[in-house]
């Protein structure tokens, strides 16, 4: 790893300045997409901003139909919230599927947000919750923050503070892991909004992205049979060791069908 | 950077290079080699420590995040206060499981599979089979087919459950 | 001798205590004084000419000490890294072995092959240095599908083609002449996969040179220290023998790559003289997948022949096997030797051929992993009989049965070289079925259709040989060094004993299992015998542990040494009671005659302080025995898998596994087992997850974890392991071997299970989820 210079806020306003300072800084979270990079030497920032110290990064609430969750929250702490949990299980479900314990204990939704890894699993349940992501100067509607591989609609310097997720009737998450890896090689949430259903997707393309025919289909019929010819999104689908595009196509519709299902059975 | 941190039990105040990870300050400064490497991409869990009780990959985590906080790594588990003298009654339930159940062969990966393996029996949730193989997702062995593993976090399960009565 | 720790007894293990509270030793855990760090130089192509290689920024990093390239080891004079099995092709000539230099000197043959060596005071500065390393490559086309290497063009200057060798055994006439008039033949085309070892040690090195005493010592993670110093000694020429002191400490687990002589340690050992230092070199997993020897990437065409009845009347395979650039230490033995000699399996097939070429490709060299040979015959055998069963409307289990050697026709000799000691493979095949509940897999079968799941059941009769053995047979058919072990039992003055062994211990629990042994035979406390190995300044000699050989051979010997110990000391004993050697027994630890009795601790005693004692017979109580088996052990069983299939995905789930196997006698039946646990996940992990895969330019796809799927606690159920016992009958112990067994017959049985649930023989291994769910889609 090339020596940084590491840093420790305690403010917000500190870390931006830091990183405003800095030659070529990071924000250093959970560290488990970073810190690997570096360790093998194919990052080298010049500063790390460590935003553990920040307390306004910190917190779950449930108010008025939105869950509220600070930016630096760990996926294991997600997972074992007992406002996520009876609030938005899906969402529980999908943090206890993160990664492995070990990740889950480091890990951070702000993190994996900012980072946007397409294979992520947490971008699904922004798009299909219809997520609020609060940064230090702005509020960015989930359907315009994805952008491209590893792109977000963030600034450089932009410090996610917290994401506000619309807590719908009913949702369900269904991933398909990577063998290997473990991330998802495809993610399906589905959320249903009293009858509005919103499909969010990852893993498939460069970004995650919304399934809008799944969603005109769902809304239409809440049916696994509803999305047999369901049109899918229209993205350029991953192709790897693991899955071709063909592949994917395939397990976005089943992923989301599985969702539906285990739904409609409730 | 100065660095005042918690290993085992013992209070340490070390100078180290911001770069460090918190492997390298366990393994190459405090010669605490009991916590392994096996991997560089945070997959193997080999390297597998207690950070205020939540078990991490020790490669993925700086020493410097570590700052005012407590590790507990293979060395500094069992009774009382370690295994001093290496009598298998010093031994923590989970260690003596584990030799119990022949959990392990070339014994690599055991140190992170048994801090791991703590941590899961220790979060309380429902012991059997399918959970304590999706729980050691994180922990690689190439040895033992994880048959014997599986087998020695439910006994300790046991024992750990028995202990705390 | 107590039955809580004697042979049979599942005693706990001795070694567990050290790695359950982390004091193992393993190399990277080791410092010496004035220790530096060593980072190598590797090849980012996958074949090209090295041109300059300018180390001057590389030197100015602050603690840079040295950059060493192949042009500094072939300067010095350093031999090639040998392979130690010379293969004859068909026609008599030798195979065509390509040079192997430690570091590279003109080209490179695969990505991570090393042509550099920077050593710096710090782990970060021999980075950093090796960064700025600037080196000119001119690439060049690589070779790299199996398949087509043959018909290639070179890689190597001065060989005419790609092709090692030619090698053929059996009879081809004959078994071509069967399959023409056999009433059907049954026809596969088989990929076996390359795998990567992944032992969870990487491999390290720690070389130290003493300029005062031309000392050097080097600590590595190796299967056998002897081996190491031999070719480091006698090839490399570093130094000689005892000059030169090999310790394999703590070691991490090796399933076969910790054989192999590999360039690090190579070169690491001579740069520690260079640099007057010791330097420490540790592998990060990322160069543990480009530079450790691979296992299995075999292709083959195999037929079948069968009579009306069922019988098979002839098997044929034409096997491509990837050898990678370089011969590595055992590499052309793996696929010949292992491999075509165990086509017979467990049936009396009269006609056998088989033919392999071994290809060089540019890809990392490929060697023996965890069954070597045996598991890619297995997977030939049990794949072609299972197919056959389905083509001709047999019952599987049936036409095994049918076809298998019976136990009074032993010993039985294959048309492929080896004679069958000993066997029952009827009464493994019936424990097996009965654990596997064969007759209630039509109604699981129907329960798991009800859940949109297909299910397969699979089987897999195979046999192995462990022990390769005797060495003059060997040695003829062009194995470099013996395959005898050797041993040492050591009785201290005061009676405890300590034991010193060839064989080396990296997981298997010899600490253990060889203090059983040798305390049933002398009769002496369990807790009063240690056992040394993997060191060369304190074991005489030995070939250290591969090929399921410790117990039958290493065992043996130390058998042997016990023997010789109970002999010396009964003339010590007659001696002592006044009467003659004839007329003393040796029973529990004790020299009986008539109402006399003398117990080994004090006749060890006698032994060292001779007042009372023969006056022909040397003092002192330790004996020394290389044992040189007479022949192979077989070990065989009965593998019964069953999967099932998300029809809506294609993953396959492994749901049961039953491995019946007959090891021959038992020292530690918990040891046995854990050894079959993990070569059955391994084996299930070849089948279903594993896959070491090169692109088109030689780059390796699957380098990392992320990648390449290790099979996981949750990849994996709990096994059904049970054993049948018919003792080997030609070492003293009965023994046979188990190390690698559920390696062997596990990717058959999975694999004819994946292939009963989809009901098409094209399935190649692994079976992804992608590769099924386009079967069940028929795309």
């Amino acid at each position: 790893m090339h020596p940084f210079n590491y840093h420790k806020p305690s403010t917000l306003a500190e870390a931006v300045a830091l990183h405003q300072g800095a030659e070529d800084p990071a924000y250093l979270s959970g560290g488990h997409t970073l810190l690997p990079t570096m360790t093998q030497r194919l990052a080298a920032p010049s500063d790390l901003i460590d935003l553990e110290g920040l307390t306004e990064l910190i917190g779950i609430a449930v108010d008025n139909g939105t869950l509220s969750i600070g930016a630096f929250t760990r996926h294991a702490e997600v997972a074992a919230s007992t406002e996520v949990q009876s609030a938005l299980p899906a969402l529980a479900e999908l943090a206890e599927g993160i990664g492995d314990a070990q990740v889950r204990n480091r890990g951070t939704i702000g993190g994996s947000l900012a980072n946007s890894d397409p294979a992520a699993d947490y971008p699904a349940a922004v798009l299909a919750l219809n997520a609020v992501i609060h940064t230090d100067r702005r509020q960015i509607p989930a359907d315009g923050y994805f952008r491209g591989l590893f792109e977000t609609a963030l600034e450089a310097d932009e410090v996610i503070t917290r994401v506000d997720f619309a807590i719908p009737s009913r949702a369900a998450y269904e991933k398909f892991p990577n063998p290997a890896s473990r991330y998802a090689t495809v993610g399906v949430m589905v959320a249903d909004f009293n009858g509005t259903v919103r499909v969010g997707v990852t893993g498939a393309g460069p970004c995650a992205c919304r399934a809008d025919a799944f969603e005109a289909a769902l809304s239409a019929r809440f049916d696994p049979a509803a999305l047999d010819d369901a049109e899918l999104p229209a993205i350029d689908f991953n192709s790897d060791l693991h899955a071709s595009a063909e592949y994917r196509v395939h397990l976005v519709r089943v992923m989301a069908q599985r969702a539906t299902a285990r739904l409609a059975s409730l | 950077m100065n660095l005042t941190l918690t290993v085992n039990g013992a209070e340490h105040s070390l100078d180290v290079p911001a770069n460090t990870l918190l492997v390298e300050l366990l393994r190459t400064r405090l010669r605490l080699t009991g916590t392994h490497v096996g991997c560089d991409t945070s997959q193997c869990g080999a390297c597998t420590v207690h950070l205020d009780g939540c078990a991490v990959k020790a490669c993925t985590v700086l020493a410097a995040q570590a700052q005012g906080r407590s590790v507990t790594t293979i060395e500094g588990i069992g009774r009382p206060n370690g295994t001093r003298n290496g009598s298998p009654d010093d031994l923590h339930p989970m260690q003596a499981a584990f030799r119990d159940c022949h959990a392990l062969q070339c014994g690599f990966c055991t140190p992170g599979m048994i801090l791991r393996a703590m941590e899961l029996v220790e979060s309380g949730g429902t012991l059997d089979n399918r959970t304590v193989r999706e729980g050691l997702e994180g922990n690689i062995c190439r040895c033992a087919g994880y048959h014997n593993i599986v087998k020695a976090v439910l006994a300790a399960g046991d024992a750990m459950q028995e202990q705390s009565r | 001798m107590s039955t809580e720790t004697g042979i049979g007894a599942a005693v706990k293990r001795r070694e567990d205590l050290r790695f359950i509270t982390g004091r193992g030793n393993y190399t990277d855990d080791l410092n010496v004084p004035g220790q530096t760090c060593g980072v190598f130089l590797r090849s980012p192509y996958a074949r090209a000419k090295i041109g300059a290689i300018d180390a001057t920024d590389a030197l100015q990093v602050e603690g840079a000490l040295a950059v060493f390239t192949g042009r500094d080891t072939a300067t010095d004079g350093l031999g090639d890294l040998p392979c130690g099995w010379l293969v004859k092709s068909k026609d008599g000539s030798d195979m065509a072995a390509a040079p192997h230099p430690p570091l590279a000197v003109s080209q490179v043959n695969y990505v991570g092959e090393p042509y550099g060596l920077v050593v710096a005071e710090s782990l970060a500065a021999a980075r950093e240095a090796a960064e700025l390393v600037a080196a000119d490559f001119e690439e060049l086309t690589p070779v790299v599908a199996t398949a087509e290497a043959a018909e290639a063009s070179p890689i190597h200057e001065g060989l005419k083609d790609n092709l090692a060798y030619d090698w053929e055994l059996g009879d081809e006439a004959a078994t071509d002449s069967a399959l023409a008039t056999a009433a059907h033949v049954t026809r596969l085309d088989l990929t076996n996969n390359r795998l990567i070892p992944n032992a969870m040690e990487p491999r390290a090195a720690l070389a130290t040179f003493d300029p005062a005493s031309g000392n050097y010592e080097l600590r590595t993670t190796s299967q056998n220290p002897h081996l190491e110093r031999l070719v480091l000694s006698a090839f490399v020429r570093i130094a000689p023998e005892h000059k030169l002191r090999v310790v394999a400490p703590d070691v991490g687990g090796g399933f076969g790559s910790k054989i192999f002589v590999y360039a690090e340690e190579t070169v690491v050992t001579w740069a520690a003289a260079k640099v007057g230092r010791p330097i420490k070199w540790t592998a990060e997993r990322s160069e543990a997948f480009l530079a450790d020897a691979h296992g299995r990437d075999h292709v083959t065409h195999a037929e079948l022949g069968l009579d009306g009845a069922g019988r098979f009347t002839a098997l044929k395979a034409r096997t491509t096997a990837n050898l990678g650039a370089y011969l590595s230490t055992f590499g052309s033995a793996v696929p010949t030797y292992l491999y075509g000699t165990l086509l017979a399996g467990q049936y009396k097939t009269p006609n056998i051929h088989v033919q392999t070429h071994g290809v060089y490709t540019n890809t990392a060299p490929v060697d023996a992993y965890r069954g070597a040979g045996r598991p890619e015959a297995t997977f030939v055998v049990e794949r072609i009989v299972e197919a056959a069963a389905r083509e001709t409307g047999r019952d599987p289990v049936e036409l095994r049965r049918l076809n298998m050697i019976e136990p009074d026709d032993f010993p039985y000799e294959t048309p492929v070289a080896l004679v069958y000691d000993t066997g029952n493979y009827q009464a493994s095949l019936d424990k097996a079925l009965h654990l596997a509940d064969y007759a209630g897999f039509k109604q699981r079968r129907a329960a798991s259709e009800t859940r949109g799941k297909r299910r397969g059941i699979g089987f897999s009769c195979y046999i192995e040989a462990c022990g390769l053995a005797p060495s003059q047979l060997a040695i003829q058919l062009g194995a470099g060094v013996g395959l005898y072990e050797s041993g040492e039992v050591r009785v201290n003055p005061t009676g405890s004993v300590t034991v010193f062994t060839g064989s080396h211990s990296h997981g298997q629990g010899h600490e253990t299992t060889f203090a059983q042994v040798v305390s049933d035979k002398l009769g002496v406390p369990f807790d009063d015998v240690e056992v040394v190995h993997g060191d060369t300044g304190r074991v005489e000699f030995g070939l250290g542990t591969y090929g399921s050989r410790s117990l039958a051979v290493g065992g043996s010997a130390l058998i042997s040494a016990s023997e010789k110990i109970i002999a010396k000391g009964t003339r010590i004993a007659a001696h002592m009671m006044q009467t003659e050697p004839t007329n003393v027994a040796f029973e529990e630890g004790a020299f009986i005659s008539g109402n006399q009795r003398l117990t080994l601790q004090e006749v060890a005693f006698a032994s060292y302080v001779p007042a009372d004692y023969p006056p022909d017979l040397e003092p002192g109580l330790s004996e020394k025995a290389f044992y040189d088996p007479e022949n192979f052990t077989y070990p065989a069983g009965a593998h019964i898998a069953e999967v099932e299939v998300d029809e809506a995905t294609g993953v396959v789930q492994l749901v049961n596994f039953v491995a019946v196997d007959d090891f021959g006698h038992i020292i530690n039946p918990m040891i046995v087992d854990g050894q079959v646990h993990g070569g059955l996940a391994q084996g299930a992990g070849q089948a279903l997850l594993e896959h070491g895969i090169y692109d088109a330019n030689g780059q390796l796809t699957t380098g990392s974890y992320m990648d390449y799927c290790m099979p996981r606690a949750d990849d994996v159920p709990d096994f059904v392991v049970d054993t049948t016992v018919t003792p080997c009958t030609h070492n003293p112990l009965g023994v046979k071997g188990c190390g690698e067994a559920g390696a062997i017959g596990s990717p058959a049985a999975i694999i004819n299970a994946v292939t009963d649930a989809l009901g098409t023989e094209d399935i190649a291994m692994p079976a992804t989820p992608e590769q099924v769910w386009r079967k069940l889609s028929g795309l």
